[in-house]
Parts: structure tokens; C-alpha cells; sequence
């Protein structure tokens, strides 16, 4: 277990290193970062200045390291257009994007699990089928298309919901909704197969000799196996949901960072958009680390090999 | 002292519903066992002794469909029951060794733990209490420092340990009925009659009756009371192991035992003798024997009509041929 975490944190650490280096030439992909913030208007000197002064006429592996080296303390830089600290920005808006990405976690777990479950118990029977037009559905359509129009009829026909903004909880409910529903098909999906597959296996069958209840046998036998392969689907969703939160929070205005990264875009704030796509990678590779862990804690022939 | 029936089956069907037509691979099976008796169920691969077993056990998979005229376990009549009361059965007064043990155990929990539910389920006894019988039947199964094994997971023992662990657990709640089917096929050669051994002492020292199911019949000739032999869903003969070992009447039994005649100078890990021929396909209605293909002594007789299970040479015998038992006696 010990060497497997150790070799499991190496690669963690290496692909967090890419992705820095990539997020760092960001800068250059748009061409000269110093012409592009003295703007228009600015004349030869200006730009020089404006390089001199961001430190971008030093050699690109400096200016790599030192922005490596203080991201890591913690330090983005300035927002050109806020005029704060990035990372006190950021700070500000992560909470809101968390708890909107966990809600949207629940939810589709609590959704896709026991429907999962149902499918694979009675195969091809109603529920079954029902569950997989869900999925069907809910793979097809685009989540902004889905979030608009949970917004028309819950927030604007019964007038249940709030349609914008991020106050209160009930602000949460619908964006949770939109952007857990487009994991939930994927998630049940795997839990209908892989509670198939266990369903027909041995210990299974030693475990009914047993004459264990059902719901034994299906839930503390089954599921606990099953349901490996949908924990590290559900924290390598959970990551791609931060990246959809974007829209989401965008659509429905709420104050995350998915909202501060669609501003920033439009604000070509890059120290902004590279803190941005900076911590939900390093997020995302924490998240896919933590899965694994788990799943090699849950699975004894991992843990105790 | 007399004897007790533990187990009664009679008129005992499987059917299976397959692309190509009905299956039938569990026919008209009939047999008793009593308290502390072992009983042998022999025959070529797929002939339904697996089907069998789970068919008594009401474990059939879920496609399958059981008919039977009489099933009764020590006075508990298992075809009126539900479910549920099944279910109070299974793994307390009747318990099963499966063919597989490297996938029989559950690989996310320990020995211990899959080795206690059964008692705890049965309301038998409580954790401690279960523990204890855990780590007493453990080192009766010949597995040292048991108490640290409860803690262990099943990747880390061998198949020989693992199934010697399944034979544990199904004495968990000391059951009246132990099917053992095929437990040692998936083993090493070598540990094959060791654990069939056990099994046998087991059964003697905690007087339970065994179905043994295997294709040993070395160790058939020495631990089993009565035998029965299936060929394509079907018993053929049945009688006591003296009398099939001696004298075996039926034209499959003979060709079974062609090799390895005498019990105590067979040969250790024997396997069924092999008879040229294959075996008929069990989809739809089969007239006459089964074997009748592969017989020597085939006529016309044998497959107009179906052949019933006759009277033997004694009480407890039947053979299922158009000839009389004497008549096949060589
Ligand atoms: N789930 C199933 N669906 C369809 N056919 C089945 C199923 N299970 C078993 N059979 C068929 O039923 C017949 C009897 O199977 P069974 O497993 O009882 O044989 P067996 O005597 O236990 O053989 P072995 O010695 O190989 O274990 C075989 O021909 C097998 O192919
Ligand atoms: S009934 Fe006929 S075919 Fe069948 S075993 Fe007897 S002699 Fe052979
Ligand atoms: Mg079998």
C-alpha cells in the first residue's frame, strides 16, 4: 500500500508540473503579453516598460520558476483588470464553486446509484428500461440547453425557484441539478453494470447459501464491490464538473469561479485565468489522487498486499 | 439405532430455457440421505450434479425453473415454504460447498467476517460467541493461528486454505446437511484427498449427513454409504457403495468402474473411466435410455419408450436398464 501511494504521489506531483508549464505559456499563446497590455494606443517605450516591468524581457525559464515558485506560496500576481490579488479573488469565489460542485455530486450519486441498482436487480424489466432513457437522454442534451430549461419552469411558469444568483441555498438547487444531471447517466450506468456483473459472481451465490437477506446480499456483498469503479467516476465527473460549472454559474449568475473565469475571458485578465485554470487542474489531480486512494483503501487487495 | 432421513427428494426436475429449446438437465431425480450417512453423487461433467444441488438448495440461477414431487428436509417440507423461511435454511440446518473456492469468498471483507455472518444472521449467537466457533472450526479445518487468519482477507490465502475455509464456514451453524459439490476440482492435485479426507472426518465427528459430489471415485470408494451415479440429467443407479463398487449392475456404472473395481485398492485421485460416444443433448423430450448411444447392450427395447429407475439386486438398489440386474451381472 505504502509503495503504491508513493508511486501514485510521484505522478500526481509530475502531472501537476505539466500542467503548470502549460498554464504558464498561456501567456504566450496570445502572442506578447506586453503589447498586449499596453494596449492600442501604446508606443514603443511603453511596451518596453510595461516588459520590463511584468519581467517578461528575462530568460522564459525564470520567468517560469519565479511565477512557479510563488504560485506555490501562494502568490499570482495582480489581476490586470481588479487591480487586487488574484489569489485573494480566487480565494473569495472557490467556496461557491465547491458547494456547487458537491450539491451536483450528491445529487447525482443519490440519483444514479438506486436507479443503477434497480436496473441491474430486474434487467430489461420497466425500470430498467426507464432508467436507460433517462441516461440515454441525459447524454444527448447540452447541459446549457437542460439548464435553460429548468430555469423556464422552475423559476419562471411555477415560480418555485430563484432563477439568478447565489444568496441563499435555494439559488443552489437548480444549478445543482444542472450540473449533476449531466454526470448522473455515466454514474448509473456503471453502477447497473458493475452491480451485473458482481451480481453473477460466486461469493454472490456463497452469500445467498448463507441464506443472508437480501438486502445483505445486495448491498453490503454487491454494491460494495460494485461500486469501486463509480467512486473514481464520480472524482474524475466531479473535476470535469468544475470545468462546467463555467456555464452553469455563468447561466445562472452565480458568484463561483466558473462566473470569474467566463468574466476574466472577456476581460483578457490573464493572470486571472491562469490562477483559475491553475487550481481547478491542480483540484482535478488532487480529486483523481484521493479516488484512487480511496478505491485502493476499499479494495483489501491493494491495501493489504 | 435407527436411522434418521435428513433429506428426502423425489420426482426432483430442472428446466432451462435456452435459444434452441427447452433444457432439461435435472430429470426425475430421486434420493435420500440420513443423519451421519454420506452420500456420493457421481457422473461425467455436465450430467446436472451442480443443478442438483442447487436445485435442493433453491439457488437455481434465475432463469431456471424446479419442479419436484416430494423435498423435504427433517420434517420441513422445502417446496411450501417461501423464500424468506428458505432463506432460514440455507447456511443454518443446510449448507453448501461450492466448486470454486478462489471465487467463493468475498474479496472486500475478511475471513472472519464472512466466516460470522451466518450464525449472527441465524440469530445463533452473538459476535464473540461466533468469533470463537470461527477460530474452533478454523483449526479443526487444519488452519494454524486462526485467530490471526479472522483478520485476514481472501487474496491472501491459497485455494486449498480458501476452501478449507468455505468448509468451515458451512459448519458455522452446525447444519444437519452438508452438499459438498465438487470441492476439490479447482485444487492442486496434491491437496485433493486431503481435503476430501476432511471433509469425511468432519462429517463423522459432527454426524451431519453429506452429499459429496465429485469425479474422485477413489476417495468415493472409501468415505461414501450409498452412491448415486447421474448420466444426462438422470440417476441410472443407485445403491449402496458396497454394492455399486462390488457388483455395479447399470451398463455406465460398469463402464465407469471399468479401471478401478475394488474400494481400498483403488487408486488415489482415479478419475471416471472414459466410454467412447458423447453425451445426447438434453433440449426437448429424449424416449428410451440416455445412454443408449453409447451402450453395448443396446436393443430396440431401450428406446421406444422411457426406461424407470427398477429394483436391484437388494432393498436399497436401483438401476435404471431394460435388463434385470442379474441379467447384466457378467
Ligand atoms: N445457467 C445455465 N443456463 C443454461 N444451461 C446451463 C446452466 N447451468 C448449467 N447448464 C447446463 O446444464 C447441464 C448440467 O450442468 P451442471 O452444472 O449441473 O453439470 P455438472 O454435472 O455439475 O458438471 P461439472 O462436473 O462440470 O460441474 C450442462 O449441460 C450445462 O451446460
Ligand atoms: S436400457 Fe438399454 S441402452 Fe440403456 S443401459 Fe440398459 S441396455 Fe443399455
Ligand atoms: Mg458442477
Amino acid at each position: 500500500m505504502f509503495t503504491y501511494l508513493l508511486r501514485r504521489l510521484g505522478v500526481a506531483v509530475l502531472v501537476a508540473l505539466t500542467v503548470s508549464l502549460i498554464t504558464f505559456s498561456m501567456i504566450y499563446l496570445s502572442g506578447d503579453p506586453a503589447v498586449a497590455l499596453a494596449g492600442e494606443a501604446a508606443t514603443e517605450e511603453d511596451i518596453e516598460s510595461i516588459r520590463t516591468y511584468y519581467g517578461y524581457d528575462r530568460p522564459i525559464l525564470v520567468q517560469y520558476g519565479d511565477w512557479l515558485f510563488k504560485a506555490l506560496q501562494g502568490d499570482f500576481g495582480q489581476s490586470h483588470y481588479l487591480k487586487q490579488p488574484v489569489a485573494l479573488v480566487i480565494f473569495e469565489r472557490l467556496p461557491t464553486t465547491m458547494m456547487l460542485g458537491l450539491c451536483a455530486l450528491v445529487f447525482a450519486l443519490v440519483l444514479s446509484i438506486p436507479l443503477g441498482v434497480l436496473a441491474a436487480i430486474r434487467p430489461n424489466s420497466l425500470i430498467d428500461r426507464t432508467a436507460l432513457t433517462i441516461a440515454v437522454i441525459g447524454q444527448a442534451m447540452p447541459s446549457f440547453w437542460f439548464a435553460l430549461t429548468l430555469m423556464l419552469w422552475l423559476g419562471i411558469i411555477w415560480r418555485l425557484l430563484p432563477i439568478t444568483g447565489s444568496d441563499s441555498w435555494a439559488n443552489f438547487v437548480m444549478p445543482s441539478i444542472a450540473l449533476g444531471y449531466y454526470i448522473t447517466p455515466a454514474a448509473m450506468r456503471l453502477t447497473r453494470a458493475g452491480m451485473l456483473e458482481v451480481l453473477s459472481a460466486d461469493y454472490i451465490r456463497t452469500a445467498r447459501a448463507k441464506g443472508l437477506r437480501p438486502v445483505t446480499v445486495l448491498f453490503k456483498h454487491a454494491l460494495r464491490n460494485a461500486i469501486l469503479p463509480v467512486i473514481s467516476l464520480a472524482a474524475v465527473q466531479f473535476g470535469f464538473m468544475l470545468g462546467g460549472s463555467i456555464v452553469i454559474e455563468t447561466i445562472f449568475a452565480i458568484n463561483g469561479l466558473g462566473f470569474l473565469a467566463w468574466e476574466s475571458i472577456q476581460r483578457a485578465d490573464l493572470p486571472m485565468m491562469q490562477a483559475i485554470v491553475l487550481v481547478l487542474s491542480v483540484f482535478y489531480i488532487l480529486l483523481t489522487l484521493l479516488a484512487d486512494m480511496l478505491n485502493a483503501w476499499l479494495d483489501p487487495r491493494i491495501r493489504v498486499a | 439405532m435407527a436411522s434418521e432421513r435428513i433429506l428426502e427428494v423425489e420426482g426432483l426436475s430442472v428446466a432451462i430455457p435456452t435459444p434452441s429449446g427447452m433444457l432439461h438437465p435435472v430429470q426425475n431425480v430421486g434420493f435420500h440421505v440420513d443423519r451421519g450417512e454420506t452420500v456420493a453423487i457421481v457422473g461425467e461433467s455436465g450430467c446436472g450434479k451442480s443443478l442438483t444441488s442447487l436445485a435442493i438448495m433453491d439457488l437455481l440461477p434465475l432463469r431456471a425453473t424446479r419442479s419436484a414431487d416430494r423435498l423435504v428436509l427433517d420434517n420441513t417440507d422445502m417446496l411450501r415454504i417461501g423464500e424468506r423461511q428458505m432463506s432460514d435454511i440455507r447456511g443454518n440446518r443446510m449448507s453448501m460447498i461450492f466448486q470454486e473456492p478462489m471465487t467463493s469468498l468475498n474479496p472486500a471483507y475478511t475471513i472472519g467476517d464472512q466466516l460470522t455472518e451466518g450464525p449472527r444472521r441465524h440469530g445463533q449467537s452473538g459476535m464473540s460467541e461466533a468469533r470463537d466457533r470461527a477460530v474452533w472450526l478454523l483449526e479443526k479445518v487444519g488452519i494454524t493461528a486462526a485467530a490471526n487468519r479472522l483478520r485476514q482477507y481472501p487474496h491472501q490465502l491459497s485455494g486449498g486454505l480458501r476452501q478449507r475455509v468455505m468448509i468451515a464456514m458451512a459448519l458455522m451453524c452446525g447444519p444437519d446437511l452438508i452438499i459438498a459439490d465438487e470441492p476439490t476440482t479447482a485444487l492442486d492435485v496434491t491437496i485433493q484427498a486431503q481435503i476430501l479426507h476432511l471433509l469425511a472426518e468432519l462429517q463423522r465427528e459432527f454426524h451431519t449427513g453429506l452429499i459429496l459430489i465429485t469425479h474422485d471415485l477413489g476417495v468415493v470408494a472409501r468415505v461414501a454409504d450409498r452412491v448415486a451415479v447421474m448420466y444426462a440429467g438422470q440417476i441410472v443407479e443407485e445403491g449402496s457403495a458396497h454394492r455399486i463398487f462390488t457388483t455395479p449392475s447399470h451398463p455406465y456404472t460398469r463402464g465407469l468402474l471399468d479401471c478401478i473395481p475394488i474400494p481400498g485398492k483403488t487408486a488415489r485421485g482415479s478419475h471416471l473411466g472414459s466410454i467412447p460416444g458423447i453425451v445426447p443433448s438434453l433440449i426437448g423430450e429424449m424416449p428410451g435410455c440416455h445412454f443408449a448411444e453409447r451402450c453395448r447392450h443396446a436393443t430396440g427395447r431401450c428406446t421406444s419408450r422411457p426406461v424407470d429407475l427398477g429394483d436391484g439386486l437388494e432393498p436399497d438398489h436401483r438401476v435404471r436398464c431394460v435388463f434385470s440386474p442379474e441379467e447384466l451381472q457378467p
